[in-house]
């Protein structure tokens, strides 16, 4: 009997022994519950962030760099620090300062750290490192912002800021606290840009203190810096002509015509872009937002004018290639229905016209065009030539968003039937109700880069690519799109014409003579955006140069300044002999245009200029959906129509 | 075997010690050390094995006077043991009453002797001076284990030392003298101990987890049942049915009182939390999930040595000693759990066997006292850290970190050691 009691004691060791071990069979083998807690537990993801892509000029001038800048963090219970007063006069930090971020550091943990000045540049953390290592417990980590060597570019170089809530939705890639590329190249490049996130794991102890890599960082992946972009910009221009618009409103966009590439972009006015960067982000973004000269508002792709003289190149481009003229065409300069200006009109032929802008001759060139096919009824023959104008025109790229490599361009508008079958009614009207079109007023809208893509057009006689600000995206290659060449409707043989004829435009035409140069031989035609009664009339000059073989296209906008050939034109061919000559010889002109001022001339009258051009578009005029854009960012940018009851004077 | 030759004047008689027993103690001592090296080290830090600031360097202290503890058990004449067994007694209660007024509070308990650095613990003595006194008084060839004066010694010999530790709040070591009633329960006590105490612990759980009035229904149905099927329906057998059926119900009014009105608060936790682990999420339910965590996340062959995350980095407490296991389960998976459990079963199933195998009675007592004492623990310390017994802090013997606990197992083990190899020198008083 007392053998078996032997037995049962045996037995009980085996019962409890296998039962423990069919338990943990279950905790370990079959309950999978444990293993993602003991994860959740120990091991930290941790993001790491890549250094995003810099931007170079198209001469390798760095544009958009990264710059380290310094955190310091403290963790309290490692914190010794043997003279505080000395340590503040280290940190330049106030007394106050210290006690609250160290009291407020102790609270959150005393174990993990917490930040303890924050965005140290590298000059003052030079001064701080030396003495960091007599303070135990206090470290440093470095952080990449955004830091522009020049303050230019700001509008078309966009920002970086924290994802918004509305973009983190829908999408897998961003999280909480990341920052995205908003606007400008930074956002239309940002994947290229952004480079790829890097992971690392990390073990973390029962504090949330970080132990090492998890399992000698088997699953980390590296993060890979993002690729650089090279802009297309010659930094040199940029900032000759950044200066050129100093005092002024308005843009300039120079093209080189062979590839489409942006040699140079000003909207003015515009800001610092350092302003949107670190700290004060979110008080210099508001003051920004607040000024009614809108420094935000990126002119040359958001603003919409009305073309105005400019346009009367492609009246006669699309008049030769309908062949209702010929450049002998010659019509009389009449004063009827339009008036003219002075200008000698013995031998009012096309290069006459063109040179001298002859309103009357673009009037008869414009109705030859509309009526190119009499058949005696021309409320219909109106309907057919609008549209055969029509489509020339929307082949030079107006009418249509140029797709520019910056988000948020206006497409500017070019009048259809559609739109007078609803002004006026179907079939109701004829000529004389659009007849302001022909020297570029009316119903017509345009954004500055288009009309330096006109230029560019006119300078290779036929097609242009598509402006862009990347030359270059890792592979030594812009994006394919900008690779394709778009062909105008119009016969390259045409353009001679019109280009000899905007030569002596410049040379002995409607441009002021100060503004000519002698060794290069420069097209251009000059421009009146009318404005709203009361207010001085926009002046636009496009041009390109040299005459032979054009190395630079571009068009300039100076708002209320008046005659395109006194304030655009004199700007315009000092960024042609930047870009040219490499050196300003006319430095007299240089300086009084630097000076020249065509700003508000008090905030009043600056928000009245805002509220007039929103006004004027206001103007429930039309109601038509197409001529509805997408709501602006920024300021009002809807297309403007004017009553074409208004009798444009025009040059 | 030798059994029945005596070789006298053989002081270190080698030749008989069990080396399967001591192989058994060597290969746990071992483990142990490498678990405790893995539950501290800190992949930052890359410390040594023997980097004597972490506790796998001290351990190796332990070791080596533990093999010291070995030798001079091994030189001491075996019958020491059984001659000193009640002085040793004697001044092990005297020690645990001593520590009760001099010792200073750790940890809410006042169980150890601090001289200079060290610090003794009486209650780990207590256990194999206990063991040997029970077997020596046993031992006594005058002495009938039915008499009930005899059973009443035995049950003093245990509950006195265990009383007093008790009141030192050192619950842990308290229990563990629960062993003691196997140990009398192969010397001749009634199994009605054993089948009251299953049933006690079963009445214990099903109070717990099942509503009163449930249980009550439950039991008069049971009841109801018995008695419609009694073949003969005598006042003694329904008495019985009915005896039986009020001692249930008042059992389970016994456990409300005992969890309620005995537990203190923090020990009433401590088994809540087995029955739903999702109370007291910040002590005791921390503790028990936090274990559970590293356990299961161990998987079937574990992370690898050194590569656990849950104990070494804190979120197991007392990783290193009371939670040991927690490193094993987690680093070597559900094959290092079985290597353990089996070298341990395996250890005290042997023990057994070489109890059984004494030709006197102190020696088979004092060995079915080592084998059911360490079985307690083993059963304990695994169970609680797989969530199967409530949080009782007792170490798991040869692995847990610590002197005195690697000391008092260390003498407890080898004097049966010393003893078995000895068993043939010895007359037979059985």
């Amino acid at each position: 009997m007392r053998d078996s009691r032997r037995f049962v004691i045996q037995a009980i060791f085996i019962v409890v022994g296998a039962v423990y071990l069919i338990r943990l069979f279950y905790l370990q083998v079959i309950d999978d519950n444990y293993k993602a807690r003991a994860d959740d537990n120990a091991i930290r993801r941790v993001v790491v962030h890549p250094h995003r892509g810099q931007i170079h000029d198209r001469n390798g001038k760095l544009i958009v760099i990264n710059e380290a800048v310094y955190d310091i963090s403290v963790i309290p219970k490692k914190a010794s620090i043997a003279d505080t007063l000395e340590f503040c006069r280290v940190m330049a930090v106030s007394r106050q300062y210290f006690d609250s971020v160290m009291t407020q550091a102790a609270k959150y943990s005393k174990v993990k750290p917490s930040s303890f000045l924050k965005q140290i540049s590298v000059a003052d953390f030079g001064r701080i490192q030396d003495r960091l290592i007599d303070y135990p417990g206090f470290f440093y980590t470095t952080r990449i912002v955004r830091h522009y060597p020049h303050p230019t570019l700001a509008n078309a170089l966009g920002y970086i800021a924290e994802v918004s809530p509305k973009k983190l939705m829908n999408q897998n890639y961003y999280q909480q606290g990341d920052y995205v590329g908003i606007n400008g190249l930074e956002s239309f490049y940002e994947k290229q840009l952004r480079g790829q996130r890097g992971v690392r794991y990390v073990m973390v102890n029962v504090n949330g203190v970080e132990k090492g890599a998890f399992r000698g960082g088997k699953f980390d992946t590296t993060a890979v810096t993002g690729e650089s972009l090279v802009s297309s910009i010659d930094l040199d221009l940029q900032l000759f002509a950044d200066s050129l618009m100093q005092h002024k409103i308005g843009s300039i966009v120079a093209i080189e015509p062979a590839t489409g590439e942006i040699l140079a972009m000003v909207s003015a006015p515009s800001y610092d872009p350092n302003l949107l960067v670190g700290r004060t982000f979110g008080k210099n973004y508001t003051t920004l937002q607040k000024d009614p000269n809108l420094p935000m508002y990126n002119r040359p792709i958001q603003a919409v004018y009305r073309p105005g003289s400019i346009f009367k190149v492609i009246q006669s481009l699309v008049g030769l290639q309908e062949g209702v003229i010929t450049p002998e065409s010659q019509f009389g300069c009449v004063q009827v229905p339009m008036k003219c200006h002075e200008h000698p009109h013995g031998h009012n032929d096309l290069h006459n016209a063109v040179q001298w802008s002859c309103n009357p001759y673009f009037y008869n060139v414009y109705r030859r065009i509309i009526y190119a096919q009499p058949t005696g009824n021309n409320w219909r023959d109106a309907q057919v030539g609008l549209m055969a104008w029509h489509n020339h025109v929307k082949t030079f790229g107006f009418g249509t968003k140029l797709d520019v490599d910056i988000p948020n361009g206006q497409r500017g508008y070019v009048p259809d039937t559609a739109i007078y079958n609803r002004f006026y009614g179907k079939s109701r009207w004829q000529f004389s109700n659009f007849y302001s079109v022909s020297i570029g007023e009316g119903e017509l809208n345009v954004v500055p880069i288009q009309m330096a893509n006109l230029a560019a057009t006119i300078a290779n006689k036929g097609h242009y690519y598509t402006p862009h600000l990347v030359k270059s995206v890792s592979h030594g290659q812009p994006l394919p799109q900008y690779l394709q060449r778009h062909q105008t409707s119009i016969d390259s043989s045409y353009f001679k014409y019109i280009i000899d004829g905007m030569a002596d435009a410049v040379r002995r035409g409607t441009v002021w003579s100060k503004a000519r140069i002698d060794n290069i031989v420069i097209c251009g035609k000059t421009g009146t955006s009318q404005n709203k009664k009361g207010e001085k009339d926009h002046s636009v000059f496009v041009a390109f140069a040299p005459k032979d073989n054009p190395k630079i296209a571009l068009a300039v906008y100076v708002e209320n300044a008046g005659f395109g050939g006194f304030a655009a034109a004199p700007i315009a061919t000092l960024v042609i002999e930047k870009y040219l000559k490499k050196k300003i010889v006319r430095r007299n002109l240089a300086n009084f245009m630097i000076q020249r001022d065509y700003m508000p001339k008090s905030k009043a009258e600056a928000e009245k200029r805002r509220d007039d051009s929103a006004a004027a578009i206001r103007k429930p005029l039309l109601k038509i959906k197409p001529l509805q854009p997408a709501k602006p960012r920024i300021s009002p940018a809807k297309p403007i129509i004017v009553s074409n009851k208004t009798l444009p004077k025009n040059n | 075997m030798l059994q029945g030759q005596p070789h006298p004047g053989q002081e270190l008689s080698t030749g008989r010690i069990d080396w399967i027993t001591v192989a058994l103690y060597a290969a746990c001592v071992v483990a142990g050390w490498f678990n405790i090296f893995a539950a501290v080290y800190d992949p930052e830090l890359q410390q040594s094995i023997f980097d004597f600031s972490i506790n796998s360097g001290k351990q190796l202290i332990w070791i080596g006077s533990a093999l010291v503890l070995i030798v001079l058990i091994m030189v001491v004449d075996f019958k020491f043991f059984e001659a000193f067994a009640y002085i040793l007694y004697i001044i092990v209660l005297v020690a645990l009453i001593g520590v009760m007024l001099l010792a200073r509070d750790v940890n809410g308990a006042k169980a150890w002797f601090e001289i200079g650095s060290i610090r003794i613990q009486p209650s780990e003595f207590a256990k194999f001076i206990t063991a040997l006194t029970l077997a020596k008084y046993l031992s006594d060839t005058e002495i009938r284990f039915d008499d009930t004066k005899t059973q009443l010694i035995c049950a003093a010999i245990i509950t006195v030392p265990a009383l007093l530790i008790l009141k030192q709040n050192d619950t842990g070591s308290a229990m563990v003298f629960i062993a003691f009633i196997l140990v009398l329960y192969r010397e001749g006590l009634t199994p009605w101990i054993l089948i009251l105490g299953v049933a006690g612990a079963v009445i214990l759980v099903l109070a717990l987890v099942v509503p009163q009035l449930y249980l009550f229904i439950a039991i008069a149905a049971i009841a109801g049942l018995v008695f419609l099927n009694l073949r003969r329906k005598t006042l003694k057998s329904i008495s019985w049915v009915v005896g039986v059926a009020l001692m249930v119900a008042v059992a389970v009014f016994g456990v409300d009182f005992f969890m309620n009105k005995v537990l203190q608060a923090h020990q009433r936790n401590r088994i809540l939390v087995l029955i739903d682990p999702t109370i007291d999420q910040k002590q005791v339910g921390w503790q028990v999930l936090q274990s559970k965590i590293a356990i299961g996340s161990g998987g079937f062959a574990g992370k690898g040595f050194l590569n656990g995350t849950q104990t070494k980095f804190d979120f197991v407490p007392e990783q290193s000693t009371d939670f040991i296991f927690c490193t094993i389960g987690e680093e070597h998976g559900w094959l290092g759990g079985v290597v353990v459990i089996v070298m341990m079963i395996g250890l005290i199933y042997r023990l057994v066997q070489l109890a059984e195998r004494q030709r006197d009675r102190f020696s088979r007592v004092y060995g079915y006292s080592v084998a059911c004492i360490l079985f307690v623990h083993i059963a304990i310390n695994l169970g609680m850290t797989i969530g199967l017994v409530p949080v009782i802090g007792i170490p798991l013997p040869f692995f847990s970190y610590g002197g005195s606990s690697l000391w008092s197992f260390t003498i407890l083990l080898w004097i049966f050691i010393k003893l078995d190899s000895h068993r043939g020198e010895v007359l037979r008083r059985i």
